[in-house]
């Protein structure tokens, strides 16, 4: 069969056609993965909450609220009950503070605020430096870990700027990412929900830099 | 007959190897090889678009006018690719998670093209797919060879297996000069293994 001529008929009507069959298949494919696509989602959303929560016996997804941070932005709250009985909450949060970007956690807190357990979600640091988050802060080992913490009280934040926690070795940048992550959701819970009355005290990065500028 | 089809698929593997002999397609390769599992990933996702690419385009080779035939063939791939990415994100979500951009750039990996242009718009259809089999092979035996080759030395695992302690594990292996460096050593012995034979 001999090539079609690349006249302006031919041309419009080859291309044209290839575009339907494509957008046709892909709708197609579409409709077929969609369901797949969001039950995937979902699972990994359980997943990571039952990483960060104590044993539960409720739905967290389907009970999820959302929480509104200092800045506006909104993060998902999942509550976490066992026999009726709050045990706490897992809270998706994020950071634009990253080495390369958005830093994406699920942190489970206790209904006191207390820090639980954490789970990165999504992460582009550099590999083997920043990427050491997904186990570092969790790792009970000198001034590392931030389980058990509660932000509130204890100074979770980078030794190098004061605080009481340890940064990635070579990736204060990442370390800092990821405190700032988990005060975004401590302060978010605590101004929305949390059973604590009397802590006021969230003290973050910003607001000891300006005091040290007062002083 | 049977052994030149049998050299189709060997020429992509081995004469014609993507990466180390034609050396296209190198910013996923040096990008994506951080560890085996990436690696091999990444060459098979790249091998079932070269396949379904080759096919389709050698079947519509001949209604399709010279002038347009960059636009339908990156048409086809795009096609090809982005079912590939609702596929993955559907049944297989942690290596679509770590493979991440790089997943839609194979739209534009130059081998896909490539071969569309040099091989599927010449040839029938079952030389197509096959050199595209052969090709995708190639592409993937370098990607996880490569990527094999930088997990362990950057943090002594192999496949998530631990081989050595990650104390000894070099760091830059993993980073972007490891990546140059072990496929410089790679070209050099193919090239060298390929004088000699």
């Amino acid at each position: 069969m001999k090539k079609l001529e690349s006249s302006f008929k031919n041309m419009i009507l080859v291309l044209g056609s290839i575009t339907i069959v494509a957008a046709a298949a892909l709708g197609w494919v579409n409709g077929l993965t969609s369901e797949p696509i969001r039950l995937a989602a979902i699972a990994k959303q359980e997943k990571a909450i039952r990483m960060v929560s104590p044993e539960f016996d409720n739905q967290p997804v389907q009970e999820q609220y959302e929480l509104s941070d200092y800045e506006g932005n909104r993060l998902v709250c999942f509550p976490i009950k066992k026999e009726g009985k709050l045990l706490g909450v897992a809270i998706e949060t994020f950071s634009m503070k990253g080495f390369n970007g958005e830093v994406r956690l699920m942190l489970g807190l206790k209904p006191d605020g207390t820090i639980n357990n954490y789970e990165v979600l999504k992460q582009t640091e550099t590999p083997g430096l920043g990427t050491q988050m997904t186990s570092w802060f969790k790792t009970d080992k000198n001034k590392q870990s931030i389980l058990n913490k509660d932000p509130g009280k204890d100074k979770v934040w980078v030794a190098k700027d004061g605080g009481d926690i340890d940064a990635i070795t070579a990736a204060t940048i990442t370390s800092r990412a990821f405190l700032d992550a988990v005060d975004r959701a401590y302060r978010a819970y605590m101004e929305h929900g949390g059973t604590v009355v009397d802590v006021v005290t969230t003290a973050t990065i910003e607001e000891k830099e300006a005091q040290n500028e007062e002083e | 007959m049977k052994k030149n089809k049998f050299s189709i698929l060997l020429n992509g593997l081995i004469t014609e190897n993507p990466i180390f002999v034609l050396m296209l397609g190198m910013c996923p390769t040096l990008a994506t090889t951080t560890s085996a599992i990436n690696g091999l990933g990444m060459g098979l996702a790249t091998t079932f678009v070269l396949i379904c690419s080759n096919l389709v385009i050698s079947l519509i080779k001949n209604l399709v006018p010279e002038n347009v035939r960059i636009p339908s063939y990156i048409v086809v791939i795009a096609t090809f690719v982005t079912i590939l990415e609702m596929l993955m994100q559907a049944y297989l979500p942690s290596l679509h998670e770590s493979l991440g951009l790089f997943i839609p750039l194979i739209v534009v990996n130059c081998i896909v093209l490539g071969r569309a242009e040099s091989y599927a718009s010449k040839n029938k259809v079952l030389d197509s797919a096959l050199d595209g089999i052969g090709i995708g092979l190639g592409f993937t035996f370098a990607l996880g060879l490569l990527g094999m080759i930088r997990e362990l030395l950057g943090a002594g695992t192999l496949f998530g297996l631990r081989i050595f302690p990650e104390h000894y594990g070099m760091l830059m292996f993993i980073l972007a000069p490891g990546a140059f460096i072990s496929l410089a050593y790679l070209i050099a012995i193919v090239n060298r293994i390929r004088k000699v034979s």
